[in-house]
C-alpha cells in the first residue's frame, strides 16, 4: 500500500485533510469512517457556506440608502462574470488589432520593395526621392510590427500585477532578511547592533514608508530617460511590501538560527565540519521551519499591505481597481467590489496555502497543522 | 507459540484457591485503522485479576501496554471479546476504576489541593461541603503533600506531581487502580521513593492494582504476579509469574534473597529471548543489503576547524 | 605504567554569582587500549562533566587527558560520542546521519567506499533494512542505533558514551547493550561510559568507577568485573558473585545518597530558602 502512504503524506504536507477520506476510500478502508470524514470535511464546509450566501442575500436586500444598495451574491457573481467577459473581450479585441496591424506591415514591407525595384530602374533624380519613401516605409512597417495595444487594464490585468508586485516585494525581503536574520542568529554582537532598529521599525505601519519611498524611487529613476526595466509605480508598491514583510521573516529566522539545538553544534564540532558545512548541513536546515513560518507571515501581510498602498498610492493592481470603481460610481461598482474582495481573498488564501505546502516540506517529516 | 521460552514451572502461578477475579478479560482484541490498513495491536488476550491483587504487566514500549490500559480504564473498547468487571461488561470510563498516567495530567492552573478536590467533588457530589475538604486534605497528607497543598504544578517536582496524580486518584475511593507506568517519568532515586509510597499506600487498603511498567526491578518488588506483554504488533501476554516473597519487601535486603535473583534471572531472560525472537522474526521478512567493510584508515583531522555558531 | 588513556588530576571550575564552584577535582584514571570502563554515580556528579572534557566539549580547568599518546584540546572525531539524546539531523537519513561524519574523515575513499562504510555500521545495529528512512521517521531506539552506527563508523581511538540508553525503557536498553557489546567485539575500542544504571555497568564494563557525588567530585572505588568476555545476560545474571557486586555497587551510592542529604538540609538551616526547592526534589 505504498501509493496510499505517499497519497496521505500528500494530503498532509499540502494542507489538505479534504483529500484525505477520498484517499482512504480508495484503499478500502472502512467507508463508514470515511463517510464521516467527507461529511466534516467537504458536506459540512458546503452547508455553511451556503447559510452565508443566504445571510449575505437577506442582509443584501435590508441594507439600502438614497444612491446605493448592498450587492447581493447573484449581482456579485453578475458582476464578476461581466468583469472576466470584459477581459476576454478586450484581449480579443487587441488580438484583432495586432493582427490587423500585422497585416498593414506586411503591406507596407511589400510596398518598399516594390518601391526599391522601381528605384533601382529610376532616373537619378528620381532615385533618392524613392529610397527616402522607402526608408519611410520600411520605419512605418517596423512599427506597425512592435504595435502594442494600450488599452486600459482590465480587471485580470490587475490580478497579474498585484500578484507580480507582491511576489517581487517578497522577494525582496526574503532576499534581505535571511542573510541578514542568519547573521543575527549566529552572532550575539550583530544581533546587538540590528536590535534597536528591528524593534523600532517593525511596529511602523507599512502605509507610512509609502511616501519615503516614493522619494527613494523618483530619486533613483531622476537621472534616467526612456525606456526602463521596472516603472516606478511598481516598484514603490514593491518597496511598500519589502518594507512590510521584512520583519517576520528576519525575526523568525534569527530565532531559528539561535535555537538551533545545541547537540546538532557538539555533533558539528566533534567531526570538525567547515564553516560553509556547518552553515549548509546543520544550521541552515535547522532554522528552516521557523525561517519559513516566518516567510509564511511575512507574504500574509504583504498581500494585505500591496492592496492598502495601491489604493493610497493608485498603482496599478486590485486596490486600485477598487478605489476606481469606488469613485466612478456606476451601477454595478459595488458589486464588482465585492467580487474583487471575493478574489483578494482568494488569492491570500493560495499564497497561505503555498507557504504552508513549502513549511511543511522542510519540517523534517513531521508536517505541521495549518 | 512462546512455549519454548516458558520459564521453569516453579514460577508459574499456582495458587490452591485463587479469590474470584474482580475483572475478566477473555479473548480480547483491538486493532485500529479499518479494511486493509487494519494494525493489530493486542491479540487474543485472557486474563483475570483477582480482588485484592497487585499485579504487574511488564512489557516492551511500543507493545501497545497504554492501549491495554485504556481498554481496562473503559476509555477504549475491544474490537472482540468482552472485559467484564464483578461480571458486568466495561463500557466506560467509571470512577470505580482509577487511572494514573505516567504524564501526570493534572490541571496547570489548579492547585495540588485544586486539582484533588476537582475529582472528588465531581464523584461524591452528595456529600457536604465540609466532608469533601476533610476527604482532599485526608489524602494529601496520605501523600505527603500538606506542606506544599496551595502549589500549582510548575512549582512541584516530578515526583511531587505523581504524588498529588496519585492522591488524586485515590480520593476518588476506586475499587481497581491502575497505574500506566507512573514512574517512567522519574529519576532513580526518585521512582524508588514512590514505589515505597505506592507499596504503603496499598497495604494500607489492599485495593486490586494494576500497574505496567517497563521495570523488572520494580515489578518484582510491588508485584504479586508479574505478566509479561509479549512484543506487538499481535501483542499477546506471556506466562504468569509469581511472586512468592514475604511483604512488607525491602530493596536493599532483597539484593541477597535467592528466591529474588532466580525471578529476576528467569523474567529478564524470558523478556529478552522473545524480543530477540520477534527481532529475528522481523529481519527474516525484510531484504537488506549487505555491505563489505573497505580498509580505510580515517583521515587525521587535526587542524582545528572552529565552530561558528555556540 | 602510562595507559592508552589518561586523566590526571583533572579538574573543573565553574564561576557562578556566589563565586567559583569546584565541580570535579584530582580525577585520576588510567585505561588500556581496548578497555571498557563505565562511570558510575547520581545525576549531577560530575560524571558528565568528565566525559564531556574527554570529548573537548567542555574546557579542561586543570589537569589533562591524553589519549593514544597525544593531549586533547578540543572535540575531533578521533574520539566517538553518543549522546542520552541520539541528536541525529531529524531532515536526514539514517545513511545520510553517518555519511555526515564518514565524508569527513575519509576524503581520501571514493563515494561507493563512503557508502560502504556507513551501510555496514548501520547493518551491523540492525537497520539495514532502514537506510533510508529519515532520522524523524525511526523510534528512539532506532535513533540511538544510528547514533552508534555513526560514532564506530569513523573508527575512533575513544569511545565516549554518555548515558547512551538513558531515555530508553529498560528492556529496549537491554537490546542495544547487547548490540554494542558485539560491535565492539569485533572492533575493540577503548570506551568509557556513563551510566546510573548499576546492572548496565554490571553487563557491560571491564572495570566500574564509582564516583563520589559532587561538588569536588572524584574517584571514589573501583571494581574490576569478574565475568568473562563475550558476555551472556543469563550468565552474567547468574554468575556466583554477581549480587556481591550489585549490593557492594548500590551501597555505595546510597551512601553518597546520605552525604547529599546531610549536606542539603546542612545548607538548608543556614537560611538559603532557594535550596528548599532541591531538598524537596530529593526527598
Amino acid at each position: 500500500m505504498n501509493w496510499r502512504g505517499k497519497a496521505l503524506r500528500f494530503c498532509e504536507v499540502t494542507g489538505l485533510p479534504i483529500l484525505e477520506p477520498f484517499v482512504r476510500l480508495a484503499a478500502g478502508e472502512d467507508p463508514k469512517e470515511q463517510f464521516v470524514g467527507i461529511a466534516k470535511f467537504v458536506l459540512l464546509p458546503i452547508a455553511a457556506m451556503v447559510l452565508f450566501i443566504g445571510l449575505w442575500s437577506v442582509a443584501a436586500s435590508k441594507v439600502v440608502t438614497d444612491s446605493a444598495q448592498l450587492p447581493s451574491p447573484s449581482s456579485t457573481w453578475a458582476a464578476g462574470k461581466q468583469l472576466f467577459a470584459m477581459h476576454w473581450k478586450q484581449k480579443q479585441a487587441d488580438r484583432d488589432r495586432k493582427i490587423e496591424k500585422l497585416k498593414l506591415a506586411r503591406t507596407l514591407v511589400l510596398q518598399a520593395k516594390q518601391t526599391e525595384i522601381e528605384a533601382a530602374s529610376a532616373s537619378e533624380a528620381d532615385k533618392a526621392q524613392l529610397l527616402a519613401n522607402v526608408e519611410v516605409l520600411r520605419v512605418k512597417a517596423l512599427q506597425a510590427a512592435n504595435y502594442t495595444p494600450a488599452s486600459a487594464p482590465t480587471f485580470v490585468d490587475q490580478i497579474f500585477t498585484s500578484v507580480k508586485t507582491v511576489f517581487f516585494g517578497f522577494a525582496m525581503a526574503t532576499l534581505i532578511a535571511v542573510p541578514l536574520g542568519v547573521l543575527c542568529g549566529m552572532s550575539s554582537w550583530f544581533n546587538a547592533a540590528m536590535n534597536p532598529f528591528i524593534q523600532l521599525f517593525k511596529p511602523v505601519s507599512p502605509l507610512a514608508w509609502l511616501p519615503l519611498s516614493f522619494i527613494v524611487i523618483m530619486w533613483m529613476y531622476s537621472g534616467s530617460t526612456g525606456e526602463t526595466y521596472f516603472s516606478k509605480s511598481f516598484l514603490i508598491s514593491a518597496a511598500t511590501v519589502t518594507m512590510c514583510s521584512l520583519w517576520p521573516t528576519l525575526v523568525n529566522t534569527t530565532l531559528g538560527v539561535a535555537s538551533v539545538d545545541k547537540d546538532y553544534l557538539n555533533v558539528a564540532k566533534v567531526l570538525k565540519l567547515s564553516p560553509l558545512q556547518q552553515l549548509t548541513k546543520i544550521i541552515l536546515p535547522a532554522s528552516l521551519p521557523l525561517m519559513f513560518a516566518g516567510m509564511r507571515i511575512s507574504l500574509g501581510v504583504g498581500w494585505m499591505v500591496l492592496i492598502a498602498a495601491d489604493m493610497l498610492a493608485q498603482n496599478p493592481g486590485l486596490g486600485k481597481f477598487v478605489w476606481d470603481e469606488f469613485q466612478n460610481g456606476s451601477s454595478m461598482t459595488y458589486a464588482r467590489i465585492a467580487f474583487s474582495v471575493i478574489v483578494i481573498g482568494v488569492i491570500g488564501l493560495l499564497l497561505d496555502r503555498v507557504m504552508i505546502f513549502l513549511r511543511n516540506l522542510v519540517s523534517f517529516g513531521n508536517p505541521v497543522a495549518a | 507459540m512462546t512455549t519454548e521460552l516458558a520459564p521453569e514451572p516453579n514460577f508459574l502461578a499456582k495458587r490452591p484457591a485463587p479469590p474470584p477475579p474482580i475483572i475478566e478479560m477473555r479473548g480480547v482484541v483491538k486493532g485500529y485503522g479499518s479494511g486493509v490498513t487494519r494494525t493489530e495491536v493486542l491479540q487474543n488476550i485472557n486474563l483475570n485479576i483477582r480482588e485484592g491483587e497487585f499485579l504487574a504487566v511488564c512489557g516492551f514500549s511500543g507493545s501497545g501496554k497504554t492501549t491495554f490500559m485504556q481498554l481496562l480504564a473503559g476509555l477504549l473498547l475491544p474490537d472482540r471479546g468482552v472485559i467484564l468487571m464483578e461480571g458486568e461488561p466495561i463500557a466506560e470510563p467509571a470512577p470505580d476504576r482509577g487511572l494514573v498516567f505516567q504524564n501526570y495530567s493534572l490541571l496547570p492552573w489548579l492547585t495540588v489541593r485544586g486539582n484533588i478536590a476537582l475529582s472528588v467533588d465531581s464523584v461524591f457530589c452528595q456529600w457536604s461541603k465540609g466532608e469533601r475538604r476533610d476527604h482532599v486534605e485526608k489524602f494529601i497528607t496520605l501523600v505527603g503533600l500538606s506542606h506544599a497543598a496551595h502549589r500549582r504544578p510548575h512549582e512541584l517536582s516530578g515526583g511531587m506531581r505523581q504524588r498529588t496524580s496519585l492522591a488524586r486518584m485515590l480520593a476518588m475511593k476506586p475499587k481497581v487502580l491502575l497505574l500506566d507506568e507512573p514512574l517512567s517519568a522519574l529519576d532513580a532515586l526518585t521512582r524508588a521513593q514512590l514505589q515505597d509510597e505506592i507499596l504503603r499506600i496499598w497495604e494500607e487498603e489492599r485495593q486490586t492494582c494494576v500497574m505496567i511498567t517497563n521495570d523488572v526491578d520494580e515489578a518484582i518488588l510491588v508485584a504479586d504476579r508479574i505478566v509479561p506483554l509479549n512484543p506487538g504488533p499481535r501483542a499477546s501476554l506471556g506466562p504468569t509469574f509469581a511472586v512468592d516473597l514475604p511483604r512488607p519487601r525491602n530493596r536493599t535486603a532483597l539484593n541477597h534473597n535467592a528466591t529474588f535473583k532466580n525471578l529476576r534471572g528467569a523474567i529478564t531472560n524470558y523478556l529478552v529471548a522473545v524480543r530477540t525472537k520477534s527481532r529475528d522474526d522481523e529481519a527474516a521478512q525484510s531484504v537488506a543489503p549487505t555491505f563489505v567493510l573497505p580498509d580505510l584508515r580515517p583521515k587525521d583531522l587535526r587542524a582545528y576547524s572552529k565552530a561558528i555558531l555556540n | 605504567m602510562a595507559g592508552y588513556v589518561e586523566m590526571f588530576r583533572l579538574g573543573k571550575t565553574y564561576d557562578t554569582k556566589n563565586g567559583p564552584v569546584v565541580i570535579v577535582e584530582e580525577f585520576n584514571l588510567n585505561m588500556s587500549q581496548g578497555e571498557y570502563i563505565c562511570l558510575l554515580g547520581h545525576s549531577g556528579c560530575g560524571k558528565s562533566t568528565v566525559l564531556m572534557m574527554a570529548a573537548g566539549l567542555n574546557p579542561i580547568t586543570t589537569g589533562g587527558i591524553v589519549v593514544a599518546g597525544r593531549e586533547i584540546d578540543g572535540p575531533g572525531p578521533d574520539r566517538g560520542i553518543v549522546f542520552q539524546s541520539p541528536c541525529l539531523m531529524p531532515w536526514m537519513t539514517a545513511i545520510e546521519n553517518v555519511l555526515l561524519g564518514v565524508d569527513q574523515v575519509y576524503p581520501h575513499g571514493t563515494k561507493a567506499q563512503r557508502r560502504d562504510i556507513a551501510g555496514y555500521y548501520l547493518s551491523l545495529v540492525g537497520l539495514g533494512a532502514s537506510l533510508h528512512k529519515r532520522a524523524s521517521a525511526l523510534s528512539q531506539g532506532m535513533q540511538q542505533r544510528v547514533g552508534i552506527a555513526r560514532a564506530f563508523a569513523l573508527k575512533p581511538k575513544m569511545l565516549l558514551l554518555d548515558e547512551p540508553f538513558g531515555m530508553l525503557d529498560s528492556l529496549t536498553r537491554m537490546e542495544l547493550q547487547e548490540i554494542l557489546l558485539d560491535i565492539l567485539r569485533r572492533d575493540k575500542v577503548t570506551t568509557l561510559m556513563i551510566t546510573h544504571d548499576v546492572d548496565e555497568a554490571l553487563f557491560m564494563s571491564d572495570r566500574v568507577v564509582m564516583m563520589t557525588n559532587g561538588p569536588r567530585a572524584r574517584v571514589g572505588a573501583i571494581f574490576n568485573m569478574p565475568f568473562e568476555r563475550p558476555r551472556l545476560r543469563a550468565e552474567v545474571l547468574d554468575h556466583p558473585e554477581y549480587y556481591d557486586y550489585r549490593s557492594r555497587m548500590i551501597e555505595f551510592l546510597q551512601e553518597q545518597d546520605h552525604k547529599k542529604l546531610r549536606n542539603d538540609i546542612a545548607r538548608h538551616s543556614s537560611s538559603q530558602p532557594a535550596v528548599g526547592k532541591e531538598l524537596e526534589s530529593v526527598v
